[in-house]
């Protein structure tokens, strides 16, 4: 017999009402995990998508745009950019690494890139089969791919693509690699030498009418350039310099996921204070759970008294049971939260977001910590007006 | 064993109760007779410590109850008197022997399951054990709130109306039993009652009267 045995038992009598405090609780923590854990990704996989890409050069355009299209390949490219120019400013002083993007075709949904392998080098991507693409056709493809397409070494397909050159080009791609997960953008993609984008995207013949410059000689073009600069400083006079030609922008991806996530904040402003409304409510249904609780045992409790239990012990009894309620309803609302966020990832599994409930944020901890005190919050008047029960005055009445 | 010294407890500003001086030595078995209103009830939660009387002394076993704080006058209760409560008030949320046990665990001397099991044998309820008070009848649950008022083998056993419900052989058997139990614990027996049935059965007798 202990104060924790009677609170059990107590339980047990009272398990409709303790179910309800356990259920209220538990959403409102599973509410909020799922949020913690959806926002914590989100953020993660922004974070590593652009990490070590300082900029991105592309054709004049939206900056929003042209790192969604180029770094997240979550947007449509707005335009081209030369070849000769991106191997310019490859070659200008400050600029540490530079690696071309050639945006063309897609298959099953999953976007084809011509780059280089130094875009594998830079997302930490290895292969787990077969080899890095040698010649023109060859292909690497990401984890992801090979987990929902049929595509294996070896596999060959035809890109799908509106603006084929020819309507019977029979040309097709042949997987030389499957690479490991990387937890980035590189697991979504199919990556392909930039000559074999060319090959099936040859620059479109020089319009005689509109040409009032004799045509560069090199007329092949990439998407985009993505840019890491040996100090923050070189970077901020080429990209000022970059975006005064007029014919070039350079984007920072820091600044415009920034701005993203300036619009997302709103929605997530709306969940939290949601959530937040729902852990009032489930302090608040804990306690009326205990108060009206209190009432039915008044004379539980004066008994207690009259047999030696000391102020400061029912007190603790009546606290014990609320934090003992709001830990259940803890743990199972982090358990629920888990579930629901890996649902949302299963909901979402075609999307380019990848989402799992089978990880662990150790904001979890706060979150534990919060039920926690709400629970001792809740507890604490009823546990006072325990402290408070007179053997005598409760005893007379009945 | 206990002495109550010009002893006065008020109301809202009315005497309810009012003793000069009464002294009971270990081992005694008293009556205290008066009809309803008389303040029996009360005079009783003094002597448990329940209540501080407005006015006077309650001395136990040369401790005054109303010199001492909560927390230890709780533990002192624990461990020197049982209290048989006129509604039982037994824990519905707990087995008997539980209910027992609770006794044990609030005096602080530590769980002796044995001793349960030993006073639930004596009264009869050795069955019981893991009974809920809801399956008991109440002559049982008188039973168990005795058990529960002497397992922590007391020095003064309080008992307030125990026969008023009872026909006469059942309320002899009650009587029967408190004083046993008081015997094998050396404990001074105090029965407040306005049952006039028992009135001849104890020598000595506080008699309240009542109140205008």
């Amino acid at each position: 017999m202990t104060l924790a045995g009677i609170s059990l038992s107590y339980l047990r009598v009272r398990n409709m009402g303790a179910l309800l405090n356990v259920v209220v609780l538990a959403l409102a923590v599973a509410a909020i995990t799922l949020l913690v854990l959806t926002a914590e990704q989100l953020e993660e996989r922004t974070y590593l998508d652009a990490r070590g890409i300082d900029a991105v050069v592309s054709a004049q355009g939206s900056a929003l745009q042209i790192v969604l299209a180029s770094v997240y390949h979550l947007d449509a490219p707005g335009g081209t950019m030369p070849w000769p120019a991106a191997q310019a400013i490859a070659a200008r002083p400050g600029v540490k690494k530079a690696i071309p993007i050639a945006v063309a075709d897609h298959y099953d949904g999953f976007r084809i890139v011509g780059t280089t392998h130094d875009y594998l080098t830079h997302y930490h991507a290895r292969l787990r089969a077969g080899e890095l693409w040698r010649a023109p056709l060859e292909v690497v493809i990401g984890s992801e791919v090979a987990l929902r397409t049929p595509l294996r070494v070896g596999s060959t397909f035809v890109p799908a693509h509106a603006e084929r050159v020819a309507a019977h080009d029979e040309r097709q791609y042949r997987v030389a690699g499957v690479l490991w997960p990387t937890g980035s953008v590189v697991d979504r993609l199919i990556l392909t030498d930039l000559a074999s984008v060319w090959s099936f995207h040859p620059p479109p013949e020089p319009d005689s009418v509109l040409i009032t410059e004799p045509a560069p000689d090199d007329t092949r073009t990439i998407t985009a350039l993505l840019v890491q600069f040996d100090t923050p400083v070189a970077g901020a006079a080429l990209l000022r310099e970059i975006n005064s030609r007029g014919d070039l922008q350079a984007a920072s991806p820091i600044i415009e996921t920034a701005r993203l996530f300036g619009l997302t904040v709103m929605g997530m402003r709306v969940l939290r204070g949601f959530s937040l409304i729902l852990v009032i409510a489930a302090g608040l249904s804990l306690f009326i759970g205990l108060y009206s609780v209190l009432n039915e045992r008044r004379y539980d409790l004066a008994i207690m008294r009259a047999l030696g239990a000391s102020p400061a012990q029912l007190m603790a009894l009546l606290l014990f049971e609320g934090v003992l309620l709001t830990a259940i309803g803890a743990a199972v609302g982090l358990l629920l939260g888990h579930a629901l966020t890996s649902l949302l990832g299963y909901a979402l599994r075609f999307e380019q977001v990848s989402i799992t409930g089978w990880i662990w944020s150790n904001n979890e901890l706060w979150i534990v910590a919060g039920a926690l005190v709400v629970g001792v919050l809740a507890a604490l008047l009823p546990a006072w007006r325990a402290h408070d029960t007179d053997i005598a005055q409760v005893l007379a009445r009945g | 064993m206990f002495h109550l010294r010009d002893v006065r407890h008020a109301y809202n500003g009315v005497d309810a109760l009012q003793i000069r001086d009464w002294r009971a030595s270990q081992g005694e078995h008293w009556l205290v007779l008066g009809p309803s209103g008389s303040g029996k009830t009360t005079l009783l939660h003094m002597l448990a410590g329940f209540l501080t009387p407005s006015h006077g002394q309650v001395i136990v076993a040369g401790h005054p109850l109303g010199k001492m704080k909560p927390a230890p006058l709780g533990r002192f209760r624990a461990r020197h008197i049982g209290i048989v409560l006129q509604r039982l008030h037994l824990m519905e949320s707990l087995t008997v022997a539980r209910n027992l046990q609770l006794a044990q665990y609030f005096s602080g001397l530590g769980q002796d399951p044995q001793r349960v099991r030993e006073v639930l044998d004596e009264l009869g309820l050795a069955n019981k054990a893991e009974a809920y008070p809801h399956e008991l009848s109440f002559g049982q649950a008188q039973r168990v709130a005795v058990g529960r008022a002497i397992v922590n083998r007391p020095t003064l056993l309080l008992a307030d109306e125990p026969t008023s419900n009872l026909d006469d052989e059942n309320c002899m058997q009650t009587l029967d039993l408190l004083e046993a139990q008081a015997r094998s614990c050396m404990a001074t027996l105090v029965i407040a009652t306005h049952d006039q049935r028992i009135k001849a059965r104890f020598a000595r007798q506080y008699i309240l009267a009542r109140r205008a």
